[in-house]
């Protein structure tokens, strides 16, 4: 496959990037002049999570632990396992079922002085065809007595991509395929505006390169007779984004609060998207709490993405994931936390038992199910847009101590 | 351009910084509202940290999440 290299337009990511970086610079300059924030608590999380629909079943658990030290420092660790099975749209109509595991690992320190939180972490992805390294920094100052907070945030990762030859579902070979690396800069602002009204405002950017696209996917064109042949996809190895979202909690006056979130996101490859939320949080008693949301997420076509080209090698740029296509996406969750009181745990300070469910509908419009029967059914081109429903499920104990 | 939105970021973080003494419009004592849990933007890290790699995966869109995270072959 020939590697072609990006020469899509990168200026107003690049300039947003620059503007964030010397704001991210002065902030740490100024960082130590006024008095001081909080470290988050002591707790731990332990984790069930679970995600199944589309073809795909992905479970596992995820051990969360964090400890102050001297009141000064807090160190945390994170264990994440996913187990994944996938019969996909895309593994049905390319390849064969499979079952494999991925395992991340994360490690971070807070360091407090006077108001300012400076925070390092670094987080390990391994699974037998990718491997990922992040490290991230980021500082937050707080200031006008605790009701404004400034955050900057950067982080750096590497990534590996490898292939699997599998026989017999069975891995017998992995090679090497290439490298991608990933950049962030992002900054945000948090102010209390009332003693019931909180808001919060981030804007990060994102630039990739390197080998950006799956190398097990192939696209899809129409050959001289009629039939369907496929080629490798080849995307751009670069790939530059934007993203702001405000955030909002409000107090209600029946001891409850509402959670509103709305986020723009753009991209190097013609991508815009929007994506809002509504949550509503209800404490019953004291001991219960219940939590209600809505989700909805859309967006339109990367400008190289088609879901059937017309000849073998069309455009520079191919692609046929379905996350690079028109599409929305909707959801709702319901969540429920009971605060567990008893003696057998009197060393914590709080357990809670929590268990959260939502409900999440992809509807493609670019996209379409081009499984064997609605090939022949419809013809090629012509089949069904692709949907699917999934329910993601995390249940968890949190212990503060 | 470079020289102009740096002398705008430093002067921003600057102003910031010199309005220190601004007193707080919500007192200490009237904050018990913000500290109640229902208040948390984002309660529970690893929860949270979970919904958002789902999304992440899932969609084109990323940044701004408000939690950091790593990479993984999850497309």
């Amino acid at each position: 496959m020939t590697k072609l290299h990006s020469k899509l337009p990168c200026n107003s990511s690049l300039a947003l990037n620059k503007c964030l970086l010397c704001l991210f610079t002065a902030l740490t300059l100024f960082a130590a002049t006024v008095r001081a924030a909080v470290l988050p608590e002591d707790r731990t999380d332990v984790l069930y999570h679970r995600y199944e629909g589309g073809g795909m079943m992905v479970d596992g658990p995820s051990v969360l632990v964090r400890k102050q030290v001297k009141d000064t420092f807090s160190f945390w660790g994170n264990y994440y396992v996913d187990m994944i099975s996938s019969a996909s749209i895309d593994v049905m109509t390319q390849g064969s079922p499979y079952t494999e595991q991925r395992v991340e690992t994360s490690v971070g320190v807070d360091y407090l002085h006077d108001r300012t939180t400076y925070s390092l972490s670094h987080t390990n992805s391994n699974e037998e065809d990718y491997s990922a390294d992040t490290t991230s920094f980021s500082l937050a100052q707080e200031f006008f007595g605790d009701m404004t907070t400034l955050s900057a945030n950067y982080s750096k990762g590497e990534d590996e991509v490898r292939k699997n030859l599998r026989k017999d579902g069975a891995i017998v070979d992995t090679f090497h395929v290439g490298y991608a690396s990933h950049q962030r800069f992002g900054v945000g602002l948090t102010q209390v505006l009332t003693r019931k009204w909180l808001v919060s405002l981030g804007v990060e950017s994102v630039i990739d390169e390197g080998f950006l696209n799956n190398p097990y996917r192939s696209v899809r064109f129409l050959q001289p007779n009629g039939d369907v042949g496929t080629q490798s996809e080849i995307y751009p190895t670069t790939r530059n984004s934007d993203a702001v979202a405000l955030r909002t909690m409000y107090y209600l006056p029946w001891h409850a609060s509402t959670r509103l979130e709305y986020r723009y996101f753009t991209d190097s490859w013609g991508i815009r998207s929007t994506n809002y939320e509504i949550r509503y949080i209800h404490p019953i008693g004291n001991q219960w709490r219940v939590q209600a949301k809505y989700r909805a997420y859309s967006q339109n076509a990367a400008t190289f993405y088609s879901d059937l080209y017309p000849y073998e090698n069309a455009q520079n740029f191919l692609a046929r994931d379905k996350e690079l296509s028109e599409y929305t996406n909707s959801g709702y969750g319901l969540g429920v936390t009971y605060e567990i009181k008893t003696h057998y745990l009197a060393w914590f300070d709080k357990t809670t038992l929590n268990l959260f469910w939502d409900s999440i509908t992809f509807n493609y419009k670019t996209f379409r199910e081009n499984t064997e029967e609605n090939i022949v059914q419809f013809g090629a081109g012509n089949e069904p847009p692709y949907s699917f429903n999934t329910n993601v499920v995390r249940f968890f104990l949190t212990f503060d101590y | 351009m470079l020289k102009l939105k740096t002398v705008v970021a430093l002067a921003s973080v600057m102003t910031l910084a010199s309005c220190v003494h601004v007193q707080p419009w919500v007192r200490a004592h009237e904050r018990g509202i913000l500290a109640d849990p229902i208040m948390a933007l984002e309660g529970d890290a690893a929860s949270t940290r979970y919904i958002n790699h789902v999304y992440d995966a899932r969609e084109s869109a990323r940044g701004a999440e408000g939690s950091a995270g790593g990479g993984c072959g999850c497309n």
